[in-house]
């Protein structure tokens, strides 16, 4: 690890080591265990079947598209996805855990070890291990704030499919782990096997955080439960971390527990209602079988695997040329790297790469429109770009023309053709506005060719504002050279 | 036309409805008269008669239109373990209070798609846990056979009420649940038939689970055939239940009268225990030598880890127990007392809710499961299973049934064994091998001991062979002639 | 193994059972004699032995996604002991 990782406290440098496990809800229409729907936002209890509900007698019977779902979610992780696999019961009460236990994998888990591969700004990448991944239910939802005396009671989300995803320790600040986040989230909705929408709680992560001297062994780690955003992430670890050094500096220890990340105070705390010391008692569940997966089925969901972010990235640089930054913030979505594809299509990769992310991302921001929405298509950005290329317009004066596309929503050939901004390229044209800008200019010319060279950008501005932007900014260069040098 | 129901079997009743002897109604009817004449059995929690009057009529419209189906118009009395829809479901729990589910398990569904009558639900042990009916929270119930000197005698369990009824005679046929002997030995103690089907052959769904791995509901009958009839209608394929077989249901009827010349019947040595009850073993002979008669060959085995079978039971069965009941928390239904928080509404409303026996093992459920004890204790009795599963298909590859007692003893006075928490579990010394291999076995009564009370002899079978079992249990009714009724002493 | 009356207040506050003090008297003495009585077990030479996990051999069957269930409030609500509309209710728990 590089120094600049390290945290100074007091007495000296402290690393933090970070590993999470990441619960995502398996895009399914019904839940694991029961054929309850699972859309998000019905009326309490209105999606809640018996077996949800753990009414006496009732028995689970797995949804084949969850199953499947993991395993592809598997097979992107690069992991080992295991043949045969154990459901167990994990037993605890808790007033939104009907059945008095989870049913969850333990010791057998359908997925075993894999990686994340990071995407640093600098352009370097750093490999997370992913230990495994599991399939599991969800529990209902409490609610304490709807009356002074009781907590409600909300099954919807009971039995809902949930895929938990653990990693190493292998994280080292809040940054890493940010990415660490946003990367999985990127690589599931690549998939399609996770919508990752943590507002909706679609995703959340439990984040164990610990601290130790540099060299020294892993140190006692705090889990500091559900945080639903990369940015809260982020937050409870920097404040966990500075909490865990501040406690050891004062010659305190850590005691082994699970905290919860207070948004509104920025803090971490601990968690009452987990202080009692858990005895999960797991064992397989007896009304289930272990799932054993045909391997032909296994290869059958690796072969209809999409290109992922980290090839569809090792492609754009390859082939389109781009920057390692560039292809990794245009893979970061799907759907932003299809669009950059649909453009680069058949132009120059590295210009449209250029365009996508500073001209397009940058008004589609500020649109607030979805991609899906917004007026710029690939076909009216590529026909903008192709102006560029067979220098009918400068790059400069694409990006006025850019505006006014966001802006009509007319197509550039059209905007240029009706506002007359054809690039001048005929030096005739040129040669005569150069000769006005030297007129006007006589005694800048003189300073020139005594050797004020700098100047020579201010003839360029000059001619460029005469020409009132169109003229081809490389024959200007030419042309001046050549006049001013007399 | 007076009926005494006590005197019919489903098949013979069967055949009086085809020939118009009497209606559904009439026949109902009396069984309805005889159930509440019967109440100082205590065998029923819940009597439904405005529910059988219902079903009878539609049964006798129905088979006047020609639709009759397999067990139309046949009164029947369901275990109180088989959630009904709209009708009270206790598992004779106190936990379970005024509980209506709003769902018909599959196999009580699958029987009145066959066109039964429910007279009610019977009683038994809390949560399908005891060997007496003692462990109910609605009070023992009482077996029609009383001692030599008149003393009240327990008819087993847990389906105690289910065998009482049917040895009463005022349902022709009720459905039990076994998860260690609880249909068997409580068929033994009443004088009557009962089967427990090869785990996975009757749906579990909608049945409150005691441990799920060795749950099986069966029917309980006056005969072998009757058995077969009920199995008939109950088996089969349940998408709902991961356990369930998916498997076609063979016709029990074709071969039930095929004998057992030619088949090779195996004697456990290891069920001659020491100290065993003299009447038992002798019966145990007389049944060796009526299906030799009959042309079976005997045959002795070996099941060495029978010993181990009951511990390794009493760990398994508490451990899913005590997880299968954990739902009972007040909450979503039956009791709930209240407390001053959530902790503290759970632990009054299980504490109050659960009785003694169902209390002890969902203790020890909890402790062999709990960190540091599991593979002491739960691994290693999963292990024996793995073992006496094995001893089992051994002995299969030289036999075709398996003869054993059903029980160790015949029924006992109220009382005398429920000091001792051990003393009761050896009732089920016999069947719980059965369970833990999931296999079929079916109890035929076939004699009476000195003090005139009823013995079960056991068939063990392979895997889903339910045909050959009722096949050789036929032949061993037959050649034991059990006719012996207890006196209605309960109608005086 | 046998367990002390410390270790049977435990397993009775894991399992949410609410013990008297008499009661978990006689509790102890009675999981003591269970316990005693299932140690045979040990005697049992289970090496290179699985534990048993599905009794029956067959293969875990899955169910297409497909919604089939839920929709029906009432049908889970009808028989909770209290309710607030279309909630459950419990007394308040502190996270």
């Amino acid at each position: 690890m590089a120094e600049k990782d390290y945290i100074q406290g007091a007495t000296g440098p402290w690393e933090v080591v970070i590993g999470m496990e990441v619960h995502a809800q398996v895009t399914s229409k019904a839940k694991l265990f029961s054929g309850a729907a699972t859309a998000f936002g019905a009326e309490p209890n209105h999606q809640v079947s018996l077996v949800d509900a753990a009414m006496p007698g009732m028995l689970p019977v797995i949804n084949r598209y969850c199953v499947e779902q993991a395993v592809r979610t598997g097979l992107g992780l690069k992991a080992q996805i295991n043949l045969h696999s154990v459901f167990d019961r994990k037993n605890y009460f808790y007033a939104d855990l009907p059945q008095g236990y989870q049913i969850s994998q333990y010791k057998q888990p359908i997925v075993g070890a894999g990686k994340l591969i990071l995407d640093m700004p600098d352009g370097s990448t750093r490999e997370i291990g992913i230990t495994r991944l599991h399939l599991e239910q969800d529990a209902g939802k409490s609610l304490h704030d709807q009356s002074p005396r009781e907590s409600f009671i909300d099954l919807n989300r009971s039995g809902v499919a949930l895929m938990e995803i653990v990693s190493e320790p292998d994280m080292r600040n809040a940054e890493e782990a940010g990415l660490y986040l946003k990367k999985l989230r990127t690589i599931l909705r690549y998939l399609g096997t996770c919508d990752g929408n943590m507002e909706e709680g679609s995703m959340r992560a439990d984040v164990n955080v610990s601290v130790r001297r540099p060299g020294e062994p892993f140190g006692t780690r705090c889990e500091i439960k559900n945080v639903n955003s990369v940015r809260f992430v982020q937050q409870a670890i920097e404040y966990e971390a500075r909490r865990q050094i501040e406690i050891l500096e004062d010659g305190g220890k850590i005691d082994q527990e699970t905290r919860l990340f207070d948004t509104s105070k920025g803090i971490t705390r601990s968690m009452r209602s987990k202080e009692e010391a858990h005895d999960y008692r797991y064992f397989p569940d007896p009304d289930l079988l272990p799932l054993e997966l045909d391997p032909a089925w296994v290869e059958q969901i690796r072969k209809s695997l999409p290109e992922l972010p980290d090839e569809k990235k090792a492609r754009f640089i390859e082939k389109l040329g781009l920057s390692p930054y560039d292809a990794s913030v245009l893979v970061a979505e799907k759907e932003s790297a299809d669009f950059y594809e649909a453009v680069a299509k058949g132009r120059d990769g590295k210009l449209c790469a250029n365009w996508v992310i500073t001209e397009y991302f940058g008004a589609l921001n500020k649109s607030g429109k979805s991609m899906a929405e917004f007026t710029i298509t690939p076909e009216k950005l590529g026909g903008l770009i192709d102006l560029i290329a067979d220098n009918t317009i400068s790059n400069r004066l694409a990006k006025d023309v850019f505006a006014l596309m966001v802006e009509t929503g007319k197509d550039a050939a059209t905007i240029v053709e009706e506002k007359g901004m054809k690039q001048v390229t005929d030096t005739g044209a040129i040669e005569k506005v150069i000769d006005e800008v030297m007129a006007a200019n006589a005694d800048k010319v003189a300073e020139y060719r005594a050797g004020k060279e700098k100047l020579f950008g201010f003839f360029v501005g000059q001619t460029m504002k005469a020409s009132g932007g169109k003229a081809n900014p490389a024959a200007v260069n030419e042309l001046l050279k050549k006049k001013l040098a007399g | 036309m007076s009926i005494d129901p006590a005197t019919l079997t489903i098949a013979s009743a069967l055949e009086g409805l085809a020939k118009k002897e009497f209606t559904s109604v009439e026949l109902t009817e009396a069984c309805i008269e005889a159930m509440q004449a019967a109440k100082p059995l205590n065998a029923m929690i819940t009597e439904t008669p405005d529910k059988a009057r219902e079903m009878a009529k539609a049964s006798d419209a129905r088979r006047a239109k020609g639709e009759a189906g397999l067990l139309d118009g046949i009164p029947l009395a369901i275990k109180d373990l088989f959630c009904t829809e709209g009708v009270l479901t206790t598992a004779a729990s106190h936990i379970l209070d005024g509980f209506h589910p709003t769902y018909e398990s599959t196999a009580t569904a699958n029987l009145w798609k066959a066109g039964a009558v429910m007279l009610g639900k019977l009683n038994l042990d809390e949560f399908a846990m005891g060997s007496s009916n003692e462990t109910s929270y609605y009070g023992p119930v009482i077996n029609p056979w009383r001692g030599k000197n008149g003393e009240k005698l327990v008819p087993g369990g847990s389906s105690g009420g289910s065998a009482a009824a049917v040895a009463a005679g005022f349902a022709l046929g009720v459905t039990g649940t076994d998860t260690g002997g609880s249909i068997r030995q409580p068929a033994a103690l009443c004088g009557i038939t009962g089967i427990k089907p090869t785990y996975g052959r009757v749906s579990r769904w909608g049945i409150v689970a005691f441990a799920s791995s060795l749950d099986q509901a069966g029917p309980m009958t006056r005969t072998v055939r009757d058995s077969a009839l009920m199995l008939q209608a109950m088996a089969g394929f349940d998408p709902k239940d991961s356990t369930s077989v998916d498997l076609p249901v063979p016709d029990y009827l074709a071969n039930l009268e095929g004998g057992v010349k030619g088949l090779r019947i195996g004697i456990p040595r290891e069920y001659r225990m020491d100290g065993m009850d003299r009447e038992i073993e002798a019966l145990w002979e007389q049944g060796k030598a009526w299906l030799k008669e009959a042309g079976a060959e005997i045959v002795d085995i070996h099941l060495p880890h029978t010993h181990y079978a009951l511990p390794a039971y009493y760990i398994v069965a508490p451990a899913e127990a005590s997880s299968n009941l954990a739902r009972y928390d007040g909450v979503r239904y039956g009791l709930r007392v209240p407390g001053k928080d959530l902790i503290e509404m759970y632990e009054n409303t299980r504490g109050e809710g659960f009785g003694r026996e169902v209390q002890r093992r969902i203790m020890i459920g909890t402790y062999v499961l709990s960190a540091g004890y599991y593979d002491a204790y739960y691994t290693k009795a999963q292990k024996v299973r793995t073992l006496i599963k094995k001893d089992f298909e051994q002995a299969f590859q030289r036999v075709d049934a398996i003869l054993t007692p059903t029980a160790p003893n015949a029924a006992f006075p109220l009382g005398a064994k429920t000091d001792d928490p051990v003393t009761m579990y050896l009732n089920d010394v016999f069947t719980v091998p059965v369970n833990l291999a999931g296999l079929p076995g079916l109890s035929v009564p076939a004699g009476l001991n000195g003090d005139g009370l009823p013995l079960g002899l056991q068939l063990i079978g392979k895997p889903f062979d339910e045909a050959m079992l009722l096949r050789v249990g036929r032949t061993l009714e037959k050649a034991a002639n059990f006719t012996a009724r207890p006196q209605a002493w309960w109608r005086q | 193994m046998s367990l002390d009356r410390t270790a049977v207040a435990k397993i009775a506050k894991l399992a949410r059972l609410k013990m008297e003090p008499e009661r978990l008297d006689a509790m102890t003495s009675e999981l003591n004699r269970i316990l005693s009585f299932v140690e045979e077990l040990q005697a049992v030479n289970t090496e290179n032995v699985e534990p048993m996990t599905s009794v029956m051999p067959m293969k875990l069957r899955m169910r297409d996604d497909v919604v089939t269930d839920g929709g029906n409030a009432e049908a889970v609500l009808k028989n909770a002991p209290q309710r607030q509309g279309d909630f459950y209710t419990v007394p308040k728990v502190v996270e």
